[in-house]
Protein backbone atom coordinates (compact mmCIF):
# COMPACT_ATOMS: atom_id res chain seq x y z
CA UNK A 1 0.00 0.00 0.00
CA UNK A 2 1.42 3.38 -1.01
CA UNK A 3 0.48 6.21 1.65
CA UNK A 4 2.30 8.85 -0.15
CA UNK A 5 4.31 9.71 -3.34
CA UNK A 6 7.26 10.61 -1.72
CA UNK A 7 8.82 7.46 -2.07
CA UNK A 8 12.04 7.99 -4.13
CA UNK A 9 13.06 4.54 -6.48
CA UNK A 10 16.79 4.03 -5.55
CA UNK A 11 18.67 2.07 -8.18
CA UNK A 12 22.02 0.31 -7.54
CA UNK A 13 23.56 0.89 -11.03
CA UNK A 14 26.95 0.18 -11.36
CA UNK A 15 29.06 3.69 -11.71
CA UNK A 16 30.09 4.82 -15.28
CA UNK A 17 33.63 5.47 -16.12
CA UNK A 18 33.26 9.10 -15.32
CA UNK A 19 31.77 8.98 -11.79
CA UNK A 20 34.60 6.52 -11.22
CA UNK A 21 37.38 9.33 -11.47
CA UNK A 22 35.35 10.95 -9.27
CA UNK A 23 36.87 14.10 -10.50
CA UNK A 24 33.45 15.57 -11.80
CA UNK A 25 31.93 15.14 -8.16
CA UNK A 26 35.14 16.35 -6.25
CA UNK A 27 35.34 19.53 -8.34
CA UNK A 28 31.65 20.07 -7.84
CA UNK A 29 32.41 19.44 -3.77
CA UNK A 30 34.56 22.26 -4.03
CA UNK A 31 32.72 24.36 -6.24
CA UNK A 32 30.27 24.48 -3.46
CA UNK A 33 32.48 24.92 -0.62
CA UNK A 34 33.46 27.73 -2.19
CA UNK A 35 30.42 28.92 -3.16
CA UNK A 36 29.95 29.05 0.88
CA UNK A 37 33.22 30.79 1.04
CA UNK A 38 31.73 34.37 0.32
CA UNK A 39 28.05 33.72 1.89
CA UNK A 40 27.61 35.66 4.26
CA UNK A 41 28.64 33.98 7.79
CA UNK A 42 25.66 33.21 10.15
CA UNK A 43 27.39 33.51 13.46
CA UNK A 44 26.16 35.66 15.83
CA UNK A 45 29.03 37.55 17.74
CA UNK A 46 27.15 37.11 21.41
CA UNK A 47 27.77 39.61 24.00
CA UNK A 48 28.50 42.57 21.35
CA UNK A 49 25.19 41.48 19.24
CA UNK A 50 22.13 39.99 20.83
CA UNK A 51 19.70 37.92 18.84
CA UNK A 52 16.02 39.06 19.17
CA UNK A 53 14.21 37.33 21.63
CA UNK A 54 10.31 37.15 21.86
CA UNK A 55 8.43 39.42 24.01
CA UNK A 56 7.26 36.32 25.81
CA UNK A 57 10.68 35.14 27.19
CA UNK A 58 11.15 34.10 29.99
CA UNK A 59 14.50 34.80 31.39
CA UNK A 60 15.95 35.77 34.83
CA UNK A 61 13.70 36.50 37.77
CA UNK A 62 12.60 40.10 39.14
CA UNK A 63 10.72 40.51 42.23
CA UNK A 64 8.85 43.38 41.96
CA UNK A 65 8.16 46.57 44.04
CA UNK A 66 4.65 48.39 44.13
CA UNK A 67 4.55 52.28 42.40
CA UNK A 68 5.59 53.45 46.67
CA UNK A 69 8.78 51.26 45.87
CA UNK A 70 7.78 48.70 48.81
CA UNK A 71 8.23 44.89 48.36
CA UNK A 72 5.18 42.69 47.03
CA UNK A 73 6.21 39.56 48.50
CA UNK A 74 4.80 38.32 50.93
CA UNK A 75 6.38 35.54 51.35
CA UNK A 76 3.21 33.34 51.22
CA UNK A 77 4.88 30.50 49.71
CA UNK A 78 2.09 29.99 46.45
CA UNK A 79 5.35 29.83 43.74
CA UNK A 80 7.60 27.37 46.07
CA UNK A 81 4.66 24.95 45.97
CA UNK A 82 4.18 25.42 42.43
CA UNK A 83 7.48 25.14 41.01
CA UNK A 84 8.57 22.06 39.52
CA UNK A 85 12.27 22.30 40.16
CA UNK A 86 11.93 22.69 43.48
CA UNK A 87 13.99 25.59 42.80
CA UNK A 88 12.24 28.56 44.99
CA UNK A 89 13.31 28.82 49.07
CA UNK A 90 12.25 31.01 51.27
CA UNK A 91 11.92 32.36 55.05
CA UNK A 92 9.86 34.58 56.09
CA UNK A 93 9.40 37.46 58.71
CA UNK A 94 7.06 40.24 60.79
CA UNK A 95 7.11 43.04 59.30
CA UNK A 96 8.38 45.99 62.39
CA UNK A 97 7.09 48.76 62.79
CA UNK A 98 8.55 51.84 60.94
CA UNK A 99 9.51 49.13 57.67
CA UNK A 100 6.41 49.97 56.20
CA UNK A 101 7.62 51.82 53.10
CA UNK A 102 9.72 48.83 52.46
CA UNK A 103 7.60 46.34 52.99
CA UNK A 104 3.73 46.32 51.65
CA UNK A 105 2.11 43.95 53.44
CA UNK A 106 3.17 42.93 57.53
CA UNK A 107 4.76 39.66 56.49
CA UNK A 108 7.51 39.73 54.51
CA UNK A 109 10.35 37.43 53.12
CA UNK A 110 13.63 37.74 55.00
CA UNK A 111 15.25 35.38 52.69
CA UNK A 112 14.04 34.46 48.83
CA UNK A 113 16.66 32.06 47.02
CA UNK A 114 16.40 30.99 43.42
CA UNK A 115 18.84 27.89 42.72
CA UNK A 116 19.20 29.22 38.45
CA UNK A 117 20.82 25.60 37.97
CA UNK A 118 17.66 23.96 39.19
CA UNK A 119 15.31 26.62 37.68
CA UNK A 120 13.29 25.56 34.29
CA UNK A 121 12.57 29.37 33.37
CA UNK A 122 8.77 27.73 32.84
CA UNK A 123 6.92 30.59 34.01
CA UNK A 124 4.87 28.96 37.21
CA UNK A 125 6.11 31.23 39.71
CA UNK A 126 4.84 33.60 38.42
CA UNK A 127 1.10 32.05 37.48
CA UNK A 128 1.05 31.08 41.12
CA UNK A 129 1.72 34.70 42.47
CA UNK A 130 -1.18 36.53 44.23
CA UNK A 131 0.98 39.48 44.64
CA UNK A 132 2.19 40.42 41.06
CA UNK A 133 5.40 39.75 42.81
CA UNK A 134 7.72 37.67 40.88
CA UNK A 135 8.22 37.91 36.97
CA UNK A 136 10.54 36.49 34.49
CA UNK A 137 12.24 39.35 32.60
CA UNK A 138 14.09 39.16 29.28
CA UNK A 139 17.21 39.25 31.30
CA UNK A 140 19.72 35.87 30.32
CA UNK A 141 20.76 33.96 33.28
CA UNK A 142 24.79 34.93 33.06
CA UNK A 143 27.34 32.01 33.49
CA UNK A 144 29.37 31.37 36.77
CA UNK A 145 32.11 29.61 37.87
CA UNK A 146 31.11 28.26 41.04
CA UNK A 147 27.67 26.51 41.70
CA UNK A 148 27.46 28.86 45.04
CA UNK A 149 27.08 31.91 42.29
CA UNK A 150 23.98 30.54 40.09
CA UNK A 151 21.71 30.55 44.09
CA UNK A 152 20.17 34.08 43.14
CA UNK A 153 19.26 35.70 46.73
CA UNK A 154 17.32 39.26 47.02
CA UNK A 155 20.11 41.07 46.31
CA UNK A 156 20.16 39.92 42.98
CA UNK A 157 16.31 39.07 42.57
CA UNK A 158 14.76 42.20 44.03
CA UNK A 159 14.71 45.17 41.05
CA UNK A 160 16.12 48.65 42.23
CA UNK A 161 14.56 51.27 43.06
CA UNK A 162 13.72 54.61 40.81
CA UNK A 163 15.47 54.17 37.44
CA UNK A 164 16.85 50.96 38.47
CA UNK A 165 13.24 49.69 37.92
CA UNK A 166 12.89 46.34 36.28
CA UNK A 167 10.65 46.39 32.84
CA UNK A 168 9.21 43.01 33.23
CA UNK A 169 8.08 41.23 29.95
CA UNK A 170 4.99 42.28 28.17
CA UNK A 171 3.26 39.05 29.80
CA UNK A 172 2.66 42.05 32.94
CA UNK A 173 -0.02 43.60 31.06
CA UNK A 174 -2.79 45.55 32.45
CA UNK A 175 -5.31 42.41 31.30
CA UNK A 176 -2.99 39.93 33.20
CA UNK A 177 -3.45 42.04 36.07
CA UNK A 178 -6.99 42.29 35.41
CA UNK A 179 -7.19 38.58 35.29
CA UNK A 180 -5.42 37.56 38.06
CA UNK A 181 -7.50 39.42 40.44
CA UNK A 182 -10.67 37.51 39.11
CA UNK A 183 -11.05 35.47 42.02
CA UNK A 184 -13.95 33.50 39.81
CA UNK A 185 -11.06 31.44 38.45
CA UNK A 186 -9.80 28.17 41.18
CA UNK A 187 -6.00 29.42 41.12
CA UNK A 188 -6.60 32.56 41.78
CA UNK A 189 -8.60 32.65 45.02
CA UNK B 1 85.24 33.44 2.18
CA UNK B 2 83.56 35.61 4.99
CA UNK B 3 81.18 37.30 3.00
CA UNK B 4 79.99 34.19 1.78
CA UNK B 5 79.66 32.51 5.21
CA UNK B 6 77.27 35.48 6.73
CA UNK B 7 75.56 35.91 3.41
CA UNK B 8 74.64 32.21 3.73
CA UNK B 9 73.95 32.49 7.20
CA UNK B 10 71.39 34.92 6.58
CA UNK B 11 69.77 33.39 4.04
CA UNK B 12 69.47 30.34 6.12
CA UNK B 13 68.17 32.26 8.66
CA UNK B 14 65.26 33.90 6.65
CA UNK B 15 63.80 30.66 5.00
CA UNK B 16 63.77 29.17 8.59
CA UNK B 17 62.17 32.07 9.92
CA UNK B 18 59.28 32.14 6.61
CA UNK B 19 58.17 28.80 6.38
CA UNK B 20 57.91 28.89 10.30
CA UNK B 21 56.15 32.09 10.12
CA UNK B 22 53.92 30.85 7.32
CA UNK B 23 53.29 27.66 8.79
CA UNK B 24 51.89 29.82 12.14
CA UNK B 25 49.97 31.47 9.69
CA UNK B 26 48.80 28.41 7.99
CA UNK B 27 47.01 27.34 11.36
CA UNK B 28 45.25 30.78 11.43
CA UNK B 29 44.54 30.68 7.63
CA UNK B 30 43.16 26.92 8.25
CA UNK B 31 40.74 27.24 10.69
CA UNK B 32 39.52 30.80 9.28
CA UNK B 33 38.83 28.91 5.74
CA UNK B 34 37.04 26.22 7.57
CA UNK B 35 35.00 28.59 9.37
CA UNK B 36 34.30 30.41 6.39
CA UNK B 37 33.30 27.09 4.13
CA UNK B 38 31.02 26.54 7.17
CA UNK B 39 29.42 29.73 7.09
CA UNK B 40 30.97 31.16 10.62
CA UNK B 41 33.55 33.66 11.73
CA UNK B 42 36.55 31.65 12.72
CA UNK B 43 39.34 33.13 15.31
CA UNK B 44 38.11 36.67 16.02
CA UNK B 45 38.92 37.31 19.80
CA UNK B 46 43.09 37.78 19.58
CA UNK B 47 43.69 40.79 17.98
CA UNK B 48 42.07 42.63 15.28
CA UNK B 49 40.44 39.72 13.06
CA UNK B 50 41.84 37.07 15.68
CA UNK B 51 45.52 37.69 14.10
CA UNK B 52 47.23 37.17 16.83
CA UNK B 53 45.51 33.60 17.45
CA UNK B 54 48.84 32.18 16.62
CA UNK B 55 50.87 33.34 19.11
CA UNK B 56 48.02 32.86 21.97
CA UNK B 57 47.85 29.11 20.19
CA UNK B 58 51.97 29.02 20.61
CA UNK B 59 51.81 30.16 24.18
CA UNK B 60 49.15 27.93 25.49
CA UNK B 61 50.53 25.39 24.05
CA UNK B 62 54.38 25.85 26.22
CA UNK B 63 52.32 26.78 28.99
CA UNK B 64 50.67 22.81 29.12
CA UNK B 65 51.45 20.06 31.32
CA UNK B 66 53.87 18.06 29.83
CA UNK B 67 52.84 14.41 30.11
CA UNK B 68 55.30 11.95 29.21
CA UNK B 69 53.58 8.05 29.35
CA UNK B 70 55.49 6.08 32.61
CA UNK B 71 54.96 3.02 29.98
CA UNK B 72 56.49 4.94 26.82
CA UNK B 73 59.88 4.60 25.69
CA UNK B 74 61.07 7.71 27.35
CA UNK B 75 64.18 8.77 24.23
CA UNK B 76 62.32 7.61 21.44
CA UNK B 77 59.00 9.20 22.53
CA UNK B 78 61.44 12.91 22.71
CA UNK B 79 63.07 12.21 19.59
CA UNK B 80 59.50 11.51 17.47
CA UNK B 81 58.88 15.26 17.24
CA UNK B 82 62.17 16.23 16.82
CA UNK B 83 62.70 14.18 13.52
CA UNK B 84 59.05 15.54 12.57
CA UNK B 85 60.22 18.50 12.93
CA UNK B 86 63.36 18.60 11.59
CA UNK B 87 62.69 16.80 8.17
CA UNK B 88 60.26 19.36 7.71
CA UNK B 89 62.75 22.19 7.89
CA UNK B 90 65.61 20.24 5.97
CA UNK B 91 63.38 20.62 2.55
CA UNK B 92 63.35 24.22 2.12
CA UNK B 93 67.29 24.12 1.48
CA UNK B 94 66.81 23.02 -2.24
CA UNK B 95 64.17 24.58 -3.07
CA UNK B 96 65.08 27.81 -5.22
CA UNK B 97 62.81 30.77 -3.99
CA UNK B 98 64.27 32.87 -6.14
CA UNK B 99 66.96 33.86 -8.76
CA UNK B 100 69.90 35.88 -8.38
CA UNK B 101 70.16 39.22 -6.81
CA UNK B 102 72.73 41.10 -7.44
CA UNK B 103 74.21 43.52 -4.71
CA UNK B 104 77.67 45.38 -5.51
CA UNK B 105 78.81 43.53 -8.51
CA UNK B 106 78.14 40.23 -6.60
CA UNK B 107 75.32 37.84 -7.36
CA UNK B 108 74.09 36.40 -4.84
CA UNK B 109 71.32 33.13 -5.26
CA UNK B 110 68.60 33.04 -3.09
CA UNK B 111 68.21 29.31 -3.45
CA UNK B 112 70.37 27.91 -0.31
CA UNK B 113 72.30 25.26 -1.87
CA UNK B 114 71.66 24.00 -5.82
CA UNK B 115 73.06 20.69 -5.19
CA UNK B 116 72.27 18.42 -8.47
CA UNK B 117 70.38 15.63 -6.70
CA UNK B 118 67.92 18.15 -5.57
CA UNK B 119 65.10 16.10 -6.23
CA UNK B 120 66.59 13.18 -4.27
CA UNK B 121 67.68 14.74 -1.61
CA UNK B 122 63.94 16.09 -1.12
CA UNK B 123 62.68 12.29 -1.44
CA UNK B 124 65.06 11.24 1.21
CA UNK B 125 64.31 13.82 3.89
CA UNK B 126 60.56 13.38 2.87
CA UNK B 127 60.83 9.29 3.47
CA UNK B 128 62.73 10.35 7.27
CA UNK B 129 59.73 12.36 7.74
CA UNK B 130 57.59 9.09 7.88
CA UNK B 131 60.45 7.88 11.03
CA UNK B 132 58.98 10.85 13.21
CA UNK B 133 55.51 9.32 13.11
CA UNK B 134 56.46 5.81 13.52
CA UNK B 135 59.05 6.50 16.35
CA UNK B 136 56.34 8.27 18.33
CA UNK B 137 53.48 6.19 17.77
CA UNK B 138 55.44 3.31 18.52
CA UNK B 139 57.18 5.08 21.47
CA UNK B 140 54.01 5.89 23.20
CA UNK B 141 52.85 2.37 23.72
CA UNK B 142 49.62 2.81 23.41
CA UNK B 143 47.32 0.85 21.10
CA UNK B 144 45.59 3.63 19.23
CA UNK B 145 49.22 5.36 18.63
CA UNK B 146 50.40 2.49 17.41
CA UNK B 147 47.39 1.67 14.99
CA UNK B 148 47.90 5.65 13.64
CA UNK B 149 51.72 4.84 13.05
CA UNK B 150 51.27 1.77 11.30
CA UNK B 151 48.36 3.52 9.10
CA UNK B 152 51.39 6.25 8.43
CA UNK B 153 54.06 4.46 7.38
CA UNK B 154 52.24 2.04 4.78
CA UNK B 155 50.42 4.90 3.50
CA UNK B 156 53.78 7.38 3.28
CA UNK B 157 55.68 4.06 1.55
CA UNK B 158 52.95 3.55 -1.02
CA UNK B 159 52.39 6.97 -2.21
CA UNK B 160 56.28 7.28 -2.12
CA UNK B 161 56.07 4.82 -4.63
CA UNK B 162 53.73 6.59 -6.63
CA UNK B 163 54.95 10.00 -6.51
CA UNK B 164 58.52 8.98 -7.08
CA UNK B 165 57.30 7.54 -10.46
CA UNK B 166 55.39 10.47 -11.89
CA UNK B 167 58.68 12.44 -10.84
CA UNK B 168 60.42 10.03 -13.15
CA UNK B 169 58.41 11.45 -15.91
CA UNK B 170 59.08 15.03 -15.19
CA UNK B 171 62.87 14.05 -14.88
CA UNK B 172 62.91 12.32 -18.47
CA UNK B 173 61.35 15.25 -19.50
CA UNK B 174 63.34 17.66 -18.10
CA UNK B 175 66.36 15.47 -18.33
CA UNK B 176 67.66 17.06 -14.69
CA UNK B 177 67.18 16.15 -11.38
CA UNK B 178 68.53 19.95 -10.08
CA UNK B 179 65.30 21.91 -8.94
CA UNK B 180 67.34 25.09 -9.95
CA UNK B 181 67.63 23.40 -13.38
CA UNK B 182 63.81 22.14 -13.25
CA UNK B 183 62.73 26.09 -12.58
CA UNK B 184 65.30 28.03 -15.57
CA UNK B 185 63.76 25.54 -18.10
CA UNK B 186 60.02 26.78 -17.52
CA UNK B 187 61.53 30.42 -18.01
CA UNK B 188 58.77 32.27 -19.82
CA UNK B 189 59.28 33.45 -24.06
CA UNK B 190 58.82 31.26 -27.54
CA UNK B 191 55.58 29.54 -26.17
CA UNK B 192 57.55 27.92 -23.27
CA UNK B 193 55.27 26.83 -20.61
CA UNK B 194 55.21 25.22 -17.12
CA UNK B 195 55.86 21.68 -16.58
CA UNK B 196 51.98 21.34 -15.60
CA UNK B 197 50.86 21.46 -19.58
CA UNK B 198 53.08 18.85 -20.64
CA UNK B 199 53.05 16.63 -17.34
CA UNK B 200 49.07 16.86 -16.74
CA UNK B 201 48.71 13.14 -15.24
CA UNK B 202 52.14 13.78 -13.62
CA UNK B 203 51.10 16.81 -11.84
CA UNK B 204 47.70 15.56 -10.34
CA UNK B 205 49.30 12.15 -9.44
CA UNK B 206 51.85 14.41 -7.96
CA UNK B 207 49.50 16.26 -6.25
CA UNK B 208 47.29 13.56 -4.90
CA UNK B 209 50.28 11.57 -3.90
CA UNK B 210 51.46 14.96 -1.83
CA UNK B 211 48.14 15.09 -0.41
CA UNK B 212 49.00 11.79 1.19
CA UNK B 213 52.34 12.40 2.10
CA UNK B 214 51.55 15.10 4.27
CA UNK B 215 48.44 13.25 6.17
CA UNK B 216 46.02 16.20 4.86
CA UNK B 217 42.50 15.16 4.40
CA UNK B 218 41.36 13.11 2.39
CA UNK B 219 44.56 11.03 3.55
CA UNK B 220 44.16 12.00 7.06
CA UNK B 221 44.56 8.18 8.62
CA UNK B 222 47.12 8.40 10.73
CA UNK B 223 45.63 11.23 12.67
CA UNK B 224 41.90 10.63 11.99
CA UNK B 225 40.14 11.80 15.38
CA UNK B 226 36.81 9.63 14.68
CA UNK B 227 38.83 6.27 15.01
CA UNK B 228 42.04 6.46 16.56
CA UNK B 229 41.19 9.21 19.13
CA UNK B 230 44.30 11.20 17.63
CA UNK B 231 46.43 8.57 15.78
CA UNK B 232 50.03 8.74 16.13
CA UNK B 233 50.11 11.79 18.52
CA UNK B 234 47.65 10.30 21.39
CA UNK B 235 49.62 10.12 23.99
CA UNK B 236 51.57 13.44 23.16
CA UNK B 237 51.27 16.90 25.65
CA UNK B 238 52.08 20.48 25.62
CA UNK B 239 54.81 21.69 22.75
CA UNK B 240 55.63 18.00 21.80
CA UNK B 241 52.64 17.67 20.30
CA UNK B 242 52.62 21.19 19.05
CA UNK B 243 55.85 20.14 17.21
CA UNK B 244 53.52 17.38 15.07
CA UNK B 245 50.58 19.49 14.30
CA UNK B 246 53.19 22.40 13.62
CA UNK B 247 55.75 20.07 11.78
CA UNK B 248 52.07 19.17 9.56
CA UNK B 249 52.08 22.83 8.43
CA UNK B 250 55.59 23.16 7.16
CA UNK B 251 55.32 20.11 5.05
CA UNK B 252 52.28 21.79 3.59
CA UNK B 253 54.28 25.01 3.15
CA UNK B 254 57.23 23.05 1.86
CA UNK B 255 55.45 20.88 -0.43
CA UNK B 256 53.39 23.37 -2.07
CA UNK B 257 56.35 25.06 -3.01
CA UNK B 258 57.95 21.92 -4.49
CA UNK B 259 54.87 21.45 -6.49
CA UNK B 260 55.21 24.94 -7.95
CA UNK B 261 58.39 25.14 -8.83
CA UNK B 262 58.20 20.89 -10.01
CA UNK B 263 54.86 21.95 -11.88
CA UNK B 264 54.33 25.81 -12.13
CA UNK B 265 57.31 27.73 -13.01
CA UNK B 266 58.94 27.78 -9.43
CA UNK B 267 59.60 31.64 -9.60
CA UNK B 268 58.91 32.14 -13.41
CA UNK B 269 56.08 34.33 -13.84
CA UNK B 270 54.28 35.27 -17.68
CA UNK B 271 56.10 37.92 -19.57
CA UNK B 272 58.85 38.16 -17.05
CA UNK B 273 61.92 39.47 -19.65
CA UNK B 274 60.11 41.36 -22.07
CA UNK B 275 58.80 43.70 -19.42
CA UNK B 276 62.04 45.55 -19.54
CA UNK B 277 62.60 45.33 -15.98
CA UNK B 278 65.72 45.24 -14.03
CA UNK B 279 67.24 42.40 -12.48
CA UNK B 280 66.77 42.83 -9.09
CA UNK B 281 62.96 43.92 -10.19
CA UNK B 282 62.76 40.40 -11.89
CA UNK B 283 64.35 38.27 -9.04
CA UNK B 284 61.77 40.50 -6.42
CA UNK B 285 58.95 40.05 -8.31
CA UNK B 286 59.57 36.43 -8.69
CA UNK B 287 59.97 35.95 -5.12
CA UNK B 288 56.75 37.18 -5.04
CA UNK B 289 55.10 34.82 -7.84
CA UNK B 290 56.56 31.71 -6.22
CA UNK B 291 54.61 32.67 -2.76
CA UNK B 292 51.64 33.90 -4.70
CA UNK B 293 51.73 30.07 -6.41
CA UNK B 294 52.26 28.51 -2.95
CA UNK B 295 49.64 30.35 -0.88
CA UNK B 296 47.25 28.86 -3.61
CA UNK B 297 48.77 25.34 -2.80
CA UNK B 298 48.05 26.08 0.62
CA UNK B 299 44.50 27.09 0.40
CA UNK B 300 43.65 24.41 -2.37
CA UNK B 301 45.23 21.96 0.60
CA UNK B 302 42.92 23.68 3.07
CA UNK B 303 39.90 23.39 0.39
CA UNK B 304 40.08 20.07 -0.54
CA UNK B 305 40.06 19.41 3.55
CA UNK B 306 36.82 21.21 4.13
CA UNK B 307 35.13 19.64 1.06
CA UNK B 308 36.72 16.16 0.83
CA UNK B 309 35.94 13.44 3.48
CA UNK B 310 38.16 10.78 4.63
CA UNK B 311 38.94 7.57 2.62
CA UNK B 312 38.44 3.98 4.29
CA UNK B 313 41.88 2.71 4.68
CA UNK B 314 40.86 -0.30 1.84
CA UNK B 315 40.23 2.31 -0.63
CA UNK B 316 43.55 4.49 0.66
CA UNK B 317 45.53 1.44 -0.19
CA UNK B 318 43.21 0.77 -3.80
CA UNK B 319 44.30 4.48 -5.01
CA UNK B 320 47.91 4.13 -4.24
CA UNK B 321 48.50 0.49 -5.68
CA UNK B 322 46.16 -0.37 -8.02
CA UNK B 323 45.32 2.94 -9.93
CA UNK B 324 48.47 5.80 -9.37
CA UNK B 325 50.99 3.66 -9.85
CA UNK B 326 49.49 1.62 -13.14
CA UNK B 327 48.67 5.21 -14.35
CA UNK B 328 52.34 7.16 -13.52
CA UNK B 329 54.00 3.85 -15.07
CA UNK B 330 52.05 4.79 -18.07
CA UNK B 331 52.76 8.33 -17.98
CA UNK B 332 56.42 7.29 -18.32
CA UNK B 333 56.10 5.11 -20.81
CA UNK B 334 53.74 7.58 -22.80
CA UNK B 335 56.60 10.05 -21.91
CA UNK B 336 59.45 7.78 -22.90
CA UNK B 337 57.73 7.22 -26.42
CA UNK B 338 56.91 10.88 -26.81
CA UNK B 339 60.51 11.83 -26.29
CA UNK B 340 61.77 9.29 -28.53
CA UNK B 341 59.74 10.21 -31.25
CA UNK B 342 60.78 14.13 -30.90
CA UNK B 343 64.83 13.16 -30.89
CA UNK B 344 63.98 10.89 -34.05
CA UNK B 345 61.36 13.72 -35.81
CA UNK B 346 62.93 16.88 -34.39
CA UNK B 347 59.61 18.72 -33.27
Amino acid sequence: MQLTNRSKVVSKKEMTFAEKLYFPAILGGMGITLKHFFKKPVTVSYPEVKRDIAGVFRGQHTLKRDEKGAERCTACGLCAVACPAEAITMTAAERKKGEESLYREEKYAAVYEINMLRCIFCGLCEEACPKEAIFLTDRIVPSNFERDGFIYGKDKLVEGMNENRVDVTKRQTEEVNEFKKDKHYAHNK
Amino acid sequence: MISFLIYKTILVIVIFAVSLVVAMYSTYGERKIAAFMQDRIGPNRAGPFGILQPLADGVKMFMKEEIIPDVSNKALFILGPCIAMLTACMTGVVIPWGAAITIGGEKYSLQITDINIGVLYMFGVLSIGVYGVMIGGWASNNKFSLLGAIRASSQMISYEVAMGLSIIALVMMTGTISLKEITEQQAGGNWNMWNVVYQPVGFLIFLICAFAETNRTPFDLPECETELVGGYHTEYSSMKLGFYLFAEYINMFISSAVIATLYFGGYNFPFMHDLGLSENLITILGVVALFAKIFFFIFLYMWVRWTVPRFRYDQLMNLGWKILIPLSIGNIMLTGLITLLRQKYYF
